[in-house]
């Protein structure tokens, strides 16, 4: 990368310049080290999961599979036992589903309507709204679990569906109302203020000017609430019921409470399982996981 | 254009859900879990009030001072730990170097999975009979020990490696973005001035950054107060009691052992301290500019 300036002179741009020598291996000799700390529990995820049980008595962690099989794989989602029953991991997948939908786009949009308001509109009492909402995403749950199982339990919503989309909306709000305050406080405000003039109501320019704009920041938020919700283990264990729990608390009953022998290839195949979801949202969306990240955090 | 008031009660109409959940999600059962936490309940919240009692009690439970000090140990090496590696693989990211977002998708993946698969992968690696351990043993290494998942007084270092494993990445990601945001002069200027390197880091790129450490530090204090699916997946709190932490402490008096009473009195104890650590960042952080500065 090189710049030309405005006496002609070329310069680099860029951090700092290209050095090479015994650095650069140091340099790469340190990010490789890294990388493979990152990708050992990968690895030994997926080659636990393919050896069969005689194998992994062997005590060779990091060894290939002798001969790959998926019977792992097939035990984990159909016939895995969760404590009570044994229809494997896929139940829970499709609880993790239902629950998943729902609070995905409930949560979103209830904080693109709040995020709105409050940069746009800023009715009274918006601050204090806004600065509840902010410490209600630091306090740690624990604080509201006991009276929202009773307030649910009043409503016949605790031990269902609704209710853990309802907690999940509930506690996703903050971060769904900081993303789209934000990102809205990002748009010239004579943009809102002509299309006021021209007569456009709360709604109307909530849904014809500013929805249209805020595509960046809904997949930031989809890709947010879907792997943070898909990964919730606490609210599906206390409020979905036994029923509806959803994948991470079934995997979590299949490793940590089976008697008998430890069958570690379908544990890991069933952790596998878990991860596909977050994993595939997370590579496909690449730089965007990464601005989800930073924009939830770094701006205020 | 409406009429004034008409505004603001449209606006307000749409505030209103954000309104509910705050009066009734949020700040009404924090005063309900205070009241319980005055009273002598167990199975059902009474309103028997027996002062700050449980508080007494709850101070001179075993079981909630390891929960306290594991936090500690559990907190420092994790936001440390995070920290310091997440800046390392910052800085050697933005060394220009090959194949880059190859290893910032291989550093960053492990946060995108839930802590229950963090914590059962660890549990398998590292689990003493057939885990890392034995493979090294069987390599040749007979008296190679990596014993900690077992052992009372290491497990909960083991917790603050996965949780290290599992957050570093975000770091990197935050501070990378911080580091790209560093003019470009600066290194110019301290090529000129023979500045080494590593020194331009410490007194220059540090302080710059000393922002986004703000915001990593506290993204990851608050993973550290909410820790509880780690543990449970990786140690379930043993061996014994030896890796209880807060969070799962309330859960397991909630919803287990039936004792509302000390239960809530813990997680008030809980909100109180990160209320404390909190509301200094928050001002500055949120309040204190104006909205141009956005």
């Amino acid at each position: 990368m090189a710049s030309l300036t405005a006496n002609g002179h070329i310069e680099p741009s860029g951090p700092r310049p290209k050095r090479i020598g015994p650095g650069r291996y140091g340099v790469y000799a340190f990010l490789i080290i890294s990388a493979l700390f990152f990708l050992i529990p990968l690895y030994v995820m997926i080659v636990t999961s393919l050896k069969p049980m005689d194998e992994i008595r062997l005590g060779n962690l990091f060894a290939l599979p002798g001969s790959p099989s998926f019977d792992a794989w097939v035990k984990a989602w159909s016939q895995a036992c969760t404590g009570l029953n044994c229809n494997g991991i896929h139940v829970g997948m499709l609880n993790s589903i239902k629950i998943l939908v729902p609070s995905v786009l409930l949560s979103i949009a209830v904080g693109s309507v709040t995020g709105y308001a409050l940069s746009f509109w800023r009715p009274k009492g918006a601050n204090i709204l806004f600065a509840v909402l902010l410490l209600g995403a630091f306090i740690p749950y624990q604080v509201f679990l006991y009276p929202l199982v009773r307030i649910l339990s009043m409503v016949s919503l605790y031990n269902s569906i609704p209710g853990v989309v309802f907690v999940h909306t509930i506690f996703g709000l903050p971060l769904m109302t900081l993303l789209f305050r934000n990102f809205y406080a990002g748009i010239p405000i004579d943009l809102f203020k002509a299309a006021r003039v021209d007569g456009g109501g709360f709604w109307a320019i909530f849904i014809r000017l500013m929805l249209p704009l805020s595509t960046p920041i809904i997949v930031v938020a989809a890709i947010l609430q879907i792997t943070g919700i898909w990964n919730d283990f606490l609210f599906g264990l206390i409020f979905a019921g036994r029923e509806n729990f959803p994948m991470t608390v079934q995997l979590n009953n299949v490793v940590n409470s089976s008697f008998g022998e430890k069958e570690y290839n379908v544990n890991m195949a069933a952790t596998i399982l878990t991860a596909l979801v977050p994993l595939f949202v997370y590579f496909v969306s690449g730089r965007w996981f990464v601005r989800g990240i930073a924009s939830g955090a770094v701006k205020g | 254009m409406k009429p004034r008031f008409l505004r603001f009660w449209m606006a307000q109409v749409a505030l209103l859900p954000a309104w509910l959940i705050v009066i009734f999600a949020y700040i009404g059962t924090i005063i309900w879990t205070i009241q319980i936490s005055f009273t002598s309940s167990k199975v059902f919240p009474v309103s028997n009030y027996v002062g700050f009692s449980q508080y007494t009690r709850l101070f001179g439970s075993e079981r909630w001072i390891i929960s306290v000090q594991n936090l500690a140990i559990f907190g420092l090496i994790f936001i440390v730990g995070c920290l310091i590696l997440g800046f390392l693989l910052a800085v050697f990211l933005d060394q220009r170097i090959r194949a880059e977002s190859v290893f910032r998708t291989i550093f960053l993946y492990p946060y995108a999975l839930s802590f229950i698969v963090t914590g059962l992968v660890w549990q398998w690696t590292l689990n003493p009979t057939l885990g890392v351990q034995q493979t090294v043993r069987n390599w040749g290494w007979e008296s190679f020990t990596f014993d900690w998942l077992s052992r009372g007084d290491r497990a909960i270092y083991v917790i603050a490696l996965a949780g290290m494993w599992q957050a570093s990445g975000l770091v990197m990601a935050i501070l990378l973005a911080g580091l790209r945001g560093v003019d470009g002069e600066l290194w110019k200027a301290a090529k000129v001035d023979g500045i080494p390197t590593w020194r331009v880091y410490v007194h220059i790129v540090i302080p710059i950054l000393t922002p986004m450490f703000v915001t990593a530090t506290v993204l990851l204090a608050t993973a550290v107060v909410k820790v509880y699916d780690l543990v449970v997946a990786l140690t379930n709190g043993g061996p014994g009691i030896s890796t209880e932490v807060p969070a799962k402490f309330v859960i397991e008096y909630l919803f287990q052992r039936q004792n509302l009473g000390l239960a809530t009195a813990a997680s008030t104890v809980m909100m109180i301290t990160v209320l404390c650590v909190l509301a200094p960042w928050l001002y500055v952080q949120y309040f204190r500019k104006p909205r141009s500065a956005h």
